[in-house]
Protein backbone atom coordinates (compact mmCIF):
# COMPACT_ATOMS: atom_id res chain seq x y z
CA UNK A 1 0.00 0.00 0.00
CA UNK A 2 2.66 2.66 0.26
CA UNK A 3 4.68 2.03 -2.36
CA UNK A 4 2.03 3.65 -4.78
CA UNK A 5 3.76 4.45 -8.34
CA UNK A 6 2.88 7.82 -9.86
CA UNK A 7 0.57 6.30 -12.82
CA UNK A 8 -1.52 4.58 -9.71
CA UNK A 9 -1.62 7.91 -7.93
CA UNK A 10 -2.55 9.76 -10.97
CA UNK A 11 -4.95 7.43 -12.19
CA UNK A 12 -6.67 7.47 -8.76
CA UNK A 13 -7.16 10.48 -8.46
CA UNK A 14 -8.57 11.24 -11.68
CA UNK A 15 -10.68 8.65 -10.52
CA UNK A 16 -11.75 10.14 -7.31
CA UNK A 17 -12.37 13.84 -9.41
CA UNK A 18 -14.15 12.48 -12.07
CA UNK A 19 -16.58 10.46 -8.99
CA UNK A 20 -16.41 14.37 -7.53
CA UNK A 21 -17.57 16.18 -10.73
CA UNK A 22 -20.70 13.70 -11.21
CA UNK A 23 -21.47 14.21 -7.31
CA UNK A 24 -21.91 18.00 -8.09
CA UNK A 25 -23.60 17.38 -11.66
CA UNK A 26 -26.22 15.41 -9.72
CA UNK A 27 -26.88 18.61 -6.84
CA UNK A 28 -26.97 21.01 -9.46
CA UNK A 29 -29.44 19.45 -11.38
CA UNK A 30 -31.74 19.26 -8.43
CA UNK A 31 -30.83 22.75 -7.15
CA UNK A 32 -31.42 24.10 -10.41
CA UNK A 33 -34.79 22.41 -11.09
CA UNK A 34 -36.30 23.81 -7.58
CA UNK A 35 -34.67 27.14 -8.11
CA UNK A 36 -35.48 28.02 -11.53
CA UNK A 37 -39.59 26.39 -10.23
CA UNK A 38 -39.43 29.37 -7.77
CA UNK A 39 -38.37 31.75 -10.16
CA UNK A 40 -40.89 31.27 -12.85
CA UNK A 41 -43.33 31.00 -10.08
CA UNK A 42 -42.47 33.98 -8.23
CA UNK A 43 -42.11 36.08 -12.01
CA UNK A 44 -45.34 34.51 -12.63
CA UNK A 45 -44.70 32.54 -15.72
CA UNK A 46 -46.34 29.29 -13.08
CA UNK A 47 -49.34 30.29 -11.67
CA UNK A 48 -48.21 28.99 -8.04
CA UNK A 49 -52.03 27.97 -7.85
CA UNK A 50 -52.13 25.03 -9.62
CA UNK A 51 -48.62 24.73 -9.84
CA UNK A 52 -47.32 25.71 -5.96
CA UNK A 53 -43.98 26.73 -5.53
CA UNK A 54 -40.95 25.58 -3.14
CA UNK A 55 -41.30 28.38 -0.82
CA UNK A 56 -45.06 27.39 -0.44
CA UNK A 57 -44.24 23.76 -0.31
CA UNK A 58 -41.76 24.82 2.30
CA UNK A 59 -44.11 26.77 4.51
CA UNK A 60 -47.08 24.04 4.09
CA UNK A 61 -44.02 21.88 5.53
CA UNK A 62 -43.67 23.52 8.55
CA UNK A 63 -46.93 24.05 9.30
CA UNK A 64 -48.35 20.92 9.04
CA UNK A 65 -44.98 19.61 10.79
CA UNK A 66 -46.15 22.30 13.80
CA UNK A 67 -49.66 20.74 13.87
CA UNK A 68 -48.47 17.23 13.50
CA UNK A 69 -50.69 16.28 10.50
CA UNK A 70 -48.15 15.41 7.99
CA UNK A 71 -46.64 12.66 10.47
CA UNK A 72 -49.99 11.29 10.85
CA UNK A 73 -50.42 10.86 6.97
CA UNK A 74 -46.97 9.88 6.40
CA UNK A 75 -47.41 7.45 9.35
CA UNK A 76 -50.52 6.02 7.93
CA UNK A 77 -48.79 5.92 4.10
CA UNK A 78 -45.80 3.60 5.30
CA UNK A 79 -47.68 1.37 7.66
CA UNK A 80 -49.64 0.41 4.62
CA UNK A 81 -46.66 0.06 2.28
CA UNK A 82 -44.63 -2.08 4.79
CA UNK A 83 -47.71 -4.04 5.70
CA UNK A 84 -48.75 -4.82 1.77
CA UNK A 85 -44.85 -4.83 1.12
CA UNK A 86 -44.13 -7.76 4.01
CA UNK A 87 -47.11 -9.65 3.48
CA UNK A 88 -47.37 -9.85 -0.13
CA UNK A 89 -43.35 -11.05 -0.48
CA UNK A 90 -44.11 -13.42 2.58
CA UNK A 91 -47.06 -14.66 0.63
CA UNK A 92 -45.49 -14.86 -2.94
CA UNK A 93 -42.60 -16.49 -1.56
CA UNK A 94 -44.59 -19.12 0.31
CA UNK A 95 -46.28 -19.97 -3.04
CA UNK A 96 -43.15 -20.04 -4.49
CA UNK A 97 -42.40 -22.62 -2.32
CA UNK A 98 -45.69 -24.73 -2.84
CA UNK A 99 -45.01 -24.61 -6.70
CA UNK A 100 -41.70 -25.56 -6.72
CA UNK A 101 -42.47 -28.55 -4.78
CA UNK A 102 -45.51 -29.33 -6.78
CA UNK A 103 -44.38 -29.73 -10.29
CA UNK A 104 -47.47 -30.83 -11.62
CA UNK A 105 -49.54 -28.30 -9.75
CA UNK A 106 -46.55 -25.60 -11.35
CA UNK A 107 -47.37 -27.38 -15.15
CA UNK A 108 -51.29 -26.75 -14.29
CA UNK A 109 -51.23 -23.00 -12.92
CA UNK A 110 -48.71 -21.43 -15.43
CA UNK A 111 -51.10 -20.39 -17.65
CA UNK A 112 -52.98 -18.75 -14.94
CA UNK A 113 -49.72 -16.92 -13.61
CA UNK A 114 -48.64 -15.36 -16.84
CA UNK A 115 -52.40 -13.53 -17.22
CA UNK A 116 -52.32 -12.59 -13.69
CA UNK A 117 -48.55 -11.48 -13.91
CA UNK A 118 -49.71 -9.53 -17.18
CA UNK A 119 -53.02 -8.43 -15.50
CA UNK A 120 -52.85 -4.65 -13.80
CA UNK A 121 -53.56 -5.55 -10.05
CA UNK A 122 -54.86 -1.64 -9.73
CA UNK A 123 -57.65 -2.88 -11.78
CA UNK A 124 -58.64 -5.35 -8.76
CA UNK A 125 -58.92 -2.49 -6.21
CA UNK A 126 -62.10 -1.71 -6.33
CA UNK A 127 -63.64 -5.04 -6.21
CA UNK A 128 -61.09 -5.46 -2.91
CA UNK A 129 -63.20 -2.16 -2.00
CA UNK A 130 -66.27 -3.73 -2.40
CA UNK A 131 -65.26 -7.24 -0.93
CA UNK A 132 -63.56 -5.91 1.99
CA UNK A 133 -64.78 -2.35 2.72
CA UNK A 134 -63.96 1.08 2.66
CA UNK A 135 -61.21 0.68 5.33
CA UNK A 136 -57.35 0.41 5.38
CA UNK A 137 -57.36 -3.22 5.10
CA UNK A 138 -58.69 -2.65 1.10
CA UNK A 139 -55.51 -0.50 1.43
CA UNK A 140 -53.00 -2.85 2.44
CA UNK A 141 -54.72 -5.82 0.19
CA UNK A 142 -53.91 -3.65 -3.27
CA UNK A 143 -51.11 -3.43 -2.00
CA UNK A 144 -50.27 -7.08 -1.14
CA UNK A 145 -51.86 -7.80 -4.86
CA UNK A 146 -49.50 -5.68 -6.61
CA UNK A 147 -46.73 -7.50 -5.16
CA UNK A 148 -47.40 -11.10 -4.36
CA UNK A 149 -47.63 -12.83 -8.56
CA UNK A 150 -44.03 -10.67 -8.97
CA UNK A 151 -42.23 -12.42 -6.06
CA UNK A 152 -43.76 -15.91 -6.46
CA UNK A 153 -42.61 -16.03 -10.37
CA UNK A 154 -39.33 -13.80 -9.61
CA UNK A 155 -38.57 -16.28 -6.35
CA UNK A 156 -39.61 -19.54 -8.33
CA UNK A 157 -37.87 -18.61 -11.34
CA UNK A 158 -34.69 -18.50 -8.37
CA UNK A 159 -35.74 -21.80 -6.93
CA UNK A 160 -36.01 -23.29 -10.44
CA UNK A 161 -31.99 -22.02 -11.61
CA UNK A 162 -30.59 -23.01 -8.54
CA UNK A 163 -27.77 -25.87 -10.34
CA UNK A 164 -29.27 -29.41 -10.34
CA UNK A 165 -25.72 -30.70 -9.63
CA UNK A 166 -25.69 -28.29 -6.21
CA UNK A 167 -29.48 -30.86 -5.78
CA UNK A 168 -27.66 -33.82 -6.52
CA UNK A 169 -24.88 -33.06 -4.23
CA UNK A 170 -27.12 -33.01 -1.45
CA UNK A 171 -28.79 -36.05 -2.90
CA UNK A 172 -25.95 -38.02 -2.44
CA UNK A 173 -26.19 -37.24 0.92
CA UNK A 174 -29.39 -38.97 0.96
CA UNK A 175 -31.17 -35.32 1.64
CA UNK A 176 -34.91 -35.62 1.62
CA UNK A 177 -36.88 -33.24 0.07
CA UNK A 178 -37.76 -30.99 2.85
CA UNK A 179 -33.72 -30.48 2.89
CA UNK A 180 -32.86 -29.83 -0.57
CA UNK A 181 -35.62 -26.65 0.37
CA UNK A 182 -34.22 -25.98 2.98
CA UNK A 183 -30.14 -26.92 2.43
CA UNK A 184 -30.19 -25.71 -1.15
CA UNK A 185 -33.20 -24.24 -2.80
CA UNK A 186 -33.53 -21.78 -0.13
CA UNK A 187 -30.62 -20.20 0.55
CA UNK A 188 -28.99 -20.59 -2.81
CA UNK A 189 -32.34 -18.17 -3.91
CA UNK A 190 -31.76 -15.75 -1.29
CA UNK A 191 -30.28 -13.21 -4.15
CA UNK A 192 -33.11 -13.39 -6.08
CA UNK A 193 -35.73 -13.38 -3.05
CA UNK A 194 -33.66 -9.90 -2.18
CA UNK A 195 -34.56 -8.75 -5.61
CA UNK A 196 -38.02 -9.47 -5.41
CA UNK A 197 -37.76 -6.86 -2.47
CA UNK A 198 -35.97 -4.66 -4.53
CA UNK A 199 -39.28 -4.58 -6.98
CA UNK A 200 -42.09 -4.78 -4.56
CA UNK A 201 -41.13 -1.31 -2.80
CA UNK A 202 -42.02 0.34 -5.58
CA UNK A 203 -44.57 -1.97 -6.20
CA UNK A 204 -45.96 -1.62 -2.93
CA UNK A 205 -45.96 1.90 -3.11
CA UNK A 206 -48.08 1.66 -6.67
CA UNK A 207 -50.98 -0.30 -4.56
CA UNK A 208 -51.30 2.10 -1.41
CA UNK A 209 -51.98 5.11 -3.63
CA UNK A 210 -54.13 3.77 -6.33
CA UNK A 211 -55.74 2.64 -2.80
CA UNK A 212 -56.17 5.89 -0.61
CA UNK A 213 -56.91 7.56 -3.84
CA UNK A 214 -59.99 4.84 -3.84
CA UNK A 215 -61.00 4.94 -0.37
CA UNK A 216 -59.29 6.67 2.64
CA UNK A 217 -59.28 9.34 4.76
CA UNK A 218 -56.08 9.86 5.45
CA UNK A 219 -52.64 9.39 4.52
CA UNK A 220 -49.99 10.91 1.45
CA UNK A 221 -52.57 9.46 -1.39
CA UNK A 222 -55.12 11.16 0.22
CA UNK A 223 -53.67 14.34 0.73
CA UNK A 224 -52.71 14.27 -2.96
CA UNK A 225 -56.02 13.36 -4.10
CA UNK A 226 -57.85 15.56 -1.94
CA UNK A 227 -55.66 18.15 -2.25
CA UNK A 228 -56.06 18.20 -5.82
CA UNK A 229 -59.95 18.04 -5.58
CA UNK A 230 -59.86 21.64 -3.74
CA UNK A 231 -56.84 23.01 -5.56
CA UNK A 232 -54.27 22.74 -2.54
CA UNK A 233 -51.74 22.23 -4.76
CA UNK A 234 -49.34 22.50 -1.80
CA UNK A 235 -50.36 19.61 -0.11
CA UNK A 236 -50.26 17.54 -3.35
CA UNK A 237 -46.93 18.86 -4.32
CA UNK A 238 -45.56 18.53 -0.74
CA UNK A 239 -46.82 14.90 -0.86
CA UNK A 240 -45.05 14.18 -3.83
CA UNK A 241 -41.72 14.85 -3.25
CA UNK A 242 -42.47 13.35 0.82
CA UNK A 243 -43.24 10.13 -1.00
CA UNK A 244 -40.42 10.20 -3.49
CA UNK A 245 -38.10 10.91 -0.70
CA UNK A 246 -39.73 7.54 1.19
CA UNK A 247 -39.73 5.63 -1.90
CA UNK A 248 -35.99 6.36 -2.08
CA UNK A 249 -35.10 5.31 1.15
CA UNK A 250 -37.16 2.05 1.50
CA UNK A 251 -35.57 1.05 -1.48
CA UNK A 252 -31.76 2.39 -0.13
CA UNK A 253 -32.88 0.19 2.81
CA UNK A 254 -33.20 -3.21 0.69
CA UNK A 255 -30.37 -2.19 -1.25
CA UNK A 256 -28.19 -2.01 2.43
CA UNK A 257 -29.81 -5.29 3.20
CA UNK A 258 -29.14 -6.45 -0.12
CA UNK A 259 -25.04 -5.99 0.33
CA UNK A 260 -24.95 -7.50 3.72
CA UNK A 261 -26.63 -11.21 2.46
CA UNK A 262 -25.84 -11.64 -0.85
CA UNK A 263 -21.93 -10.49 -0.04
CA UNK A 264 -21.23 -14.96 -0.45
CA UNK A 265 -23.49 -15.40 -3.42
CA UNK A 266 -21.73 -12.11 -5.46
CA UNK A 267 -18.25 -13.55 -4.69
CA UNK A 268 -18.46 -16.58 -6.37
CA UNK A 269 -18.87 -15.07 -10.22
CA UNK B 1 -8.35 -59.26 -0.97
CA UNK B 2 -11.58 -59.63 -0.75
CA UNK B 3 -14.10 -57.74 -2.80
CA UNK B 4 -15.75 -54.53 -1.40
CA UNK B 5 -18.04 -54.36 -4.74
CA UNK B 6 -19.51 -56.11 -6.84
CA UNK B 7 -21.47 -55.48 -10.28
CA UNK B 8 -23.36 -57.67 -12.07
CA UNK B 9 -25.28 -57.53 -15.30
CA UNK B 10 -26.27 -54.41 -15.20
CA UNK B 11 -28.55 -52.36 -17.69
CA UNK B 12 -30.04 -49.29 -17.32
CA UNK B 13 -32.67 -47.63 -20.28
CA UNK B 14 -33.54 -44.12 -19.81
CA UNK B 15 -37.01 -43.52 -20.82
CA UNK B 16 -37.93 -39.69 -22.69
CA UNK B 17 -40.72 -39.14 -24.85
CA UNK B 18 -38.01 -39.52 -28.49
CA UNK B 19 -37.96 -43.14 -27.46
CA UNK B 20 -35.76 -45.24 -24.86
CA UNK B 21 -32.14 -45.11 -24.83
CA UNK B 22 -29.51 -47.72 -23.47
CA UNK B 23 -27.23 -46.08 -21.19
CA UNK B 24 -26.07 -49.19 -19.65
CA UNK B 25 -25.72 -52.65 -21.26
CA UNK B 26 -24.75 -56.20 -19.30
CA UNK B 27 -21.99 -54.42 -17.57
CA UNK B 28 -20.19 -56.44 -14.72
CA UNK B 29 -16.95 -56.27 -12.60
CA UNK B 30 -15.52 -56.41 -9.37
CA UNK B 31 -13.79 -54.21 -7.11
CA UNK B 32 -10.88 -55.11 -4.21
CA UNK B 33 -10.75 -53.30 -0.80
CA UNK B 34 -8.05 -50.59 -1.35
CA UNK B 35 -7.94 -50.43 -5.27
CA UNK B 36 -7.87 -47.50 -7.29
CA UNK B 37 -10.39 -48.24 -10.25
CA UNK B 38 -10.90 -46.49 -13.55
CA UNK B 39 -13.52 -46.00 -16.16
CA UNK B 40 -12.39 -44.35 -18.97
CA UNK B 41 -14.95 -44.18 -21.96
CA UNK B 42 -16.11 -41.74 -24.73
CA UNK B 43 -18.25 -38.88 -23.77
CA UNK B 44 -21.71 -39.31 -23.05
CA UNK B 45 -21.33 -43.20 -22.71
CA UNK B 46 -22.59 -43.35 -19.79
CA UNK B 47 -20.00 -43.07 -17.05
CA UNK B 48 -21.51 -40.85 -14.97
CA UNK B 49 -24.70 -42.85 -15.38
CA UNK B 50 -23.00 -46.18 -14.11
CA UNK B 51 -21.48 -44.16 -11.04
CA UNK B 52 -24.85 -43.22 -9.92
CA UNK B 53 -26.12 -46.71 -10.00
CA UNK B 54 -23.05 -47.74 -7.77
CA UNK B 55 -24.13 -44.86 -5.43
CA UNK B 56 -27.74 -46.08 -5.27
CA UNK B 57 -28.96 -42.55 -6.79
CA UNK B 58 -30.33 -44.36 -10.37
CA UNK B 59 -31.59 -47.20 -9.81
CA UNK B 60 -30.86 -50.25 -12.79
CA UNK B 61 -33.11 -51.62 -15.26
CA UNK B 62 -31.61 -55.16 -14.88
CA UNK B 63 -28.95 -56.37 -12.64
CA UNK B 64 -27.25 -55.42 -9.11
CA UNK B 65 -25.13 -54.03 -7.37
CA UNK B 66 -23.48 -55.15 -4.09
CA UNK B 67 -21.95 -54.12 -1.73
CA UNK B 68 -19.89 -55.73 0.86
CA UNK B 69 -21.27 -55.47 4.76
CA UNK B 70 -20.81 -52.30 6.25
CA UNK B 71 -19.44 -50.36 3.29
CA UNK B 72 -20.36 -47.10 2.31
CA UNK B 73 -20.11 -45.50 -0.71
CA UNK B 74 -19.03 -41.76 -1.04
CA UNK B 75 -19.23 -39.07 -4.04
CA UNK B 76 -17.82 -36.51 -5.84
CA UNK B 77 -18.41 -34.74 -8.32
CA UNK B 78 -16.89 -33.15 -11.43
CA UNK B 79 -17.06 -29.43 -9.45
CA UNK B 80 -16.54 -29.19 -5.86
CA UNK B 81 -20.57 -27.24 -5.32
CA UNK B 82 -18.98 -26.10 -1.84
CA UNK B 83 -22.26 -23.57 -0.94
CA UNK B 84 -21.42 -20.46 -1.03
CA UNK B 85 -23.36 -19.25 1.52
CA UNK B 86 -21.68 -21.38 4.42
CA UNK B 87 -18.19 -21.62 5.86
CA UNK B 88 -15.46 -23.62 4.81
CA UNK B 89 -16.05 -25.64 8.13
CA UNK B 90 -19.99 -25.69 7.87
CA UNK B 91 -19.71 -27.08 4.15
CA UNK B 92 -17.71 -30.00 5.32
CA UNK B 93 -19.96 -30.78 7.97
CA UNK B 94 -22.76 -30.49 5.63
CA UNK B 95 -23.08 -34.39 5.02
CA UNK B 96 -23.40 -35.40 8.25
CA UNK B 97 -25.74 -33.03 9.12
CA UNK B 98 -28.04 -33.83 5.87
CA UNK B 99 -27.61 -37.50 7.15
CA UNK B 100 -28.46 -36.87 10.74
CA UNK B 101 -25.07 -38.12 12.00
CA UNK B 102 -24.01 -34.51 13.22
CA UNK B 103 -22.47 -35.60 17.00
CA UNK B 104 -19.60 -33.87 18.89
CA UNK B 105 -17.72 -37.33 18.13
CA UNK B 106 -18.26 -37.35 13.66
CA UNK B 107 -17.73 -33.07 14.32
CA UNK B 108 -14.46 -33.83 15.72
CA UNK B 109 -13.34 -36.84 13.01
CA UNK B 110 -14.22 -33.99 10.25
CA UNK B 111 -12.37 -31.25 12.20
CA UNK B 112 -9.54 -33.60 12.75
CA UNK B 113 -9.62 -34.38 8.59
CA UNK B 114 -9.55 -30.61 8.04
CA UNK B 115 -6.28 -30.09 10.34
CA UNK B 116 -4.91 -32.99 8.50
CA UNK B 117 -4.74 -31.96 5.27
CA UNK B 118 -3.97 -28.14 6.16
CA UNK B 119 -7.40 -26.95 5.76
CA UNK B 120 -7.39 -25.39 9.56
CA UNK B 121 -6.43 -21.85 8.57
CA UNK B 122 -9.76 -22.10 6.24
CA UNK B 123 -12.22 -23.22 8.98
CA UNK B 124 -14.38 -19.64 8.94
CA UNK B 125 -13.45 -18.77 4.95
CA UNK B 126 -15.76 -19.05 2.60
CA UNK B 127 -15.20 -21.04 -0.37
CA UNK B 128 -14.64 -18.04 -2.49
CA UNK B 129 -11.66 -17.15 -0.59
CA UNK B 130 -9.92 -20.09 -1.23
CA UNK B 131 -8.08 -21.54 -4.38
CA UNK B 132 -9.48 -24.36 -7.10
CA UNK B 133 -6.85 -27.21 -5.38
CA UNK B 134 -8.03 -26.45 -1.75
CA UNK B 135 -11.67 -26.12 -2.75
CA UNK B 136 -11.51 -30.20 -4.17
CA UNK B 137 -9.69 -30.61 -0.83
CA UNK B 138 -12.63 -29.23 1.18
CA UNK B 139 -15.25 -30.76 -1.28
CA UNK B 140 -12.99 -34.44 -0.74
CA UNK B 141 -13.17 -33.90 3.18
CA UNK B 142 -16.62 -33.22 2.94
CA UNK B 143 -17.67 -36.74 1.58
CA UNK B 144 -14.44 -38.41 4.04
CA UNK B 145 -16.53 -36.80 7.05
CA UNK B 146 -19.08 -39.54 6.58
CA UNK B 147 -15.90 -42.75 6.46
CA UNK B 148 -17.33 -44.22 2.90
CA UNK B 149 -15.19 -47.13 2.33
CA UNK B 150 -15.50 -46.78 -1.57
CA UNK B 151 -15.45 -43.21 -2.93
CA UNK B 152 -16.87 -42.65 -6.56
CA UNK B 153 -15.44 -39.69 -8.51
CA UNK B 154 -17.05 -38.61 -11.12
CA UNK B 155 -14.41 -36.25 -13.02
CA UNK B 156 -13.60 -34.56 -9.98
CA UNK B 157 -10.77 -32.78 -11.63
CA UNK B 158 -12.54 -31.72 -14.85
CA UNK B 159 -13.16 -28.07 -13.77
CA UNK B 160 -9.64 -27.12 -12.64
CA UNK B 161 -7.04 -25.88 -15.27
CA UNK B 162 -4.50 -28.26 -16.77
CA UNK B 163 -1.34 -27.31 -14.49
CA UNK B 164 -3.76 -26.99 -11.52
CA UNK B 165 -5.35 -30.70 -12.52
CA UNK B 166 -2.04 -32.07 -12.19
CA UNK B 167 -1.46 -31.22 -8.59
CA UNK B 168 -4.82 -31.27 -7.23
CA UNK B 169 -5.57 -35.33 -8.78
CA UNK B 170 -2.32 -35.98 -7.22
CA UNK B 171 -3.09 -34.35 -3.91
CA UNK B 172 -6.63 -35.95 -3.62
CA UNK B 173 -5.22 -39.25 -4.86
CA UNK B 174 -2.69 -39.68 -2.30
CA UNK B 175 -5.36 -38.51 0.49
CA UNK B 176 -7.90 -41.19 -0.98
CA UNK B 177 -4.73 -43.58 -0.63
CA UNK B 178 -3.29 -42.25 2.97
CA UNK B 179 -6.78 -43.32 4.18
CA UNK B 180 -7.02 -46.48 2.83
CA UNK B 181 -9.94 -45.88 0.76
CA UNK B 182 -11.39 -47.56 -2.57
CA UNK B 183 -12.20 -45.77 -5.17
CA UNK B 184 -13.70 -45.80 -8.76
CA UNK B 185 -12.54 -42.98 -10.56
CA UNK B 186 -14.52 -41.90 -13.89
CA UNK B 187 -13.06 -39.70 -16.52
CA UNK B 188 -12.00 -39.52 -20.52
CA UNK B 189 -8.41 -38.33 -19.98
CA UNK B 190 -6.70 -41.25 -20.46
CA UNK B 191 -3.21 -40.22 -18.71
CA UNK B 192 -5.43 -39.36 -15.37
CA UNK B 193 -6.47 -42.68 -15.78
CA UNK B 194 -3.20 -44.53 -16.49
CA UNK B 195 -1.68 -42.36 -13.77
CA UNK B 196 -3.38 -42.73 -10.93
CA UNK B 197 -5.28 -46.04 -10.81
CA UNK B 198 -4.49 -49.94 -10.11
CA UNK B 199 -7.06 -50.80 -12.99
CA UNK B 200 -8.48 -49.18 -15.78
CA UNK B 201 -12.04 -50.59 -17.68
CA UNK B 202 -12.62 -49.11 -21.14
CA UNK B 203 -16.19 -48.50 -21.59
CA UNK B 204 -17.73 -48.36 -25.23
CA UNK B 205 -19.91 -45.95 -27.02
CA UNK B 206 -23.36 -46.08 -26.10
CA UNK B 207 -25.15 -48.24 -24.92
CA UNK B 208 -21.99 -48.36 -22.23
CA UNK B 209 -20.62 -52.42 -22.50
CA UNK B 210 -17.07 -53.34 -20.91
CA UNK B 211 -14.50 -53.34 -24.00
CA UNK B 212 -11.36 -54.38 -22.56
CA UNK B 213 -9.45 -54.04 -19.09
CA UNK B 214 -5.86 -53.14 -17.89
CA UNK B 215 -4.10 -53.81 -15.06
CA UNK B 216 -1.55 -50.90 -14.65
CA UNK B 217 2.19 -51.91 -13.45
CA UNK B 218 5.05 -49.81 -13.36
CA UNK B 219 8.42 -52.13 -12.98
CA UNK B 220 9.28 -49.19 -10.75
CA UNK B 221 6.83 -48.30 -8.66
CA UNK B 222 6.63 -44.34 -8.47
CA UNK B 223 6.04 -42.33 -5.68
CA UNK B 224 3.19 -40.31 -7.11
CA UNK B 225 1.44 -40.13 -9.80
CA UNK B 226 3.22 -37.28 -11.73
CA UNK B 227 6.30 -39.37 -11.39
CA UNK B 228 3.80 -42.32 -13.02
CA UNK B 229 3.45 -40.22 -15.63
CA UNK B 230 6.98 -40.24 -17.02
CA UNK B 231 7.65 -43.95 -16.15
CA UNK B 232 8.56 -46.17 -19.43
CA UNK B 233 5.37 -48.20 -19.65
CA UNK B 234 2.75 -45.42 -19.30
CA UNK B 235 2.88 -44.56 -22.80
CA UNK B 236 2.69 -47.89 -23.80
CA UNK B 237 -0.76 -47.95 -21.48
CA UNK B 238 -2.20 -44.52 -22.98
CA UNK B 239 -1.64 -46.02 -26.47
CA UNK B 240 -3.14 -49.04 -25.65
CA UNK B 241 -6.16 -47.47 -24.07
CA UNK B 242 -6.42 -44.60 -26.87
CA UNK B 243 -6.61 -47.66 -29.68
CA UNK B 244 -9.64 -49.26 -27.39
CA UNK B 245 -11.57 -45.75 -27.24
CA UNK B 246 -13.84 -45.06 -29.58
CA UNK B 247 -15.01 -41.63 -30.89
Amino acid sequence: MENISKGQREYMEALERNKRRIRLAQIVILLAFFALWELTAQAGILDPFIFSSPSRIFTCLIQMSADGSLFRHIGITLFETCAGFVSGTALGTFSAVILWWNGSLRKILDPYLVVLNSLPKTALAPIIIVWIGNNMSSIIVTALLTSVIVTLLSVLAGFMAVEEDKILLARTFGATKPQILRYVVFPASVPAIINALKINVGLSFVGVMVGEFLVAGAGLGYLIVYGSQVFKLDWVMLSVLILAVLAALMYKWVAALEKKFTKRWKEKE
Amino acid sequence: MPNILEVQNLSLSYYSPQGETKALENISFSVKKGEFLSIVGPSGSGKSTLLSVLAGILTPTEGCVAVAEGAKTGYMLQKDHLFEWRTIEKNILLGLELTGNLTAGTREYALNLMGQYGLSGFRNRYPSQLSGGMRQRAALIRTLALRPEILLLDEPFSALDYQTRLHVSDDIVSIIKSQRKTAILVTHDISEAVALSHRVIVLSKRPARIKAQFGIQFSLPPNNSIEAREAPEFKDYFNKIWKELDF
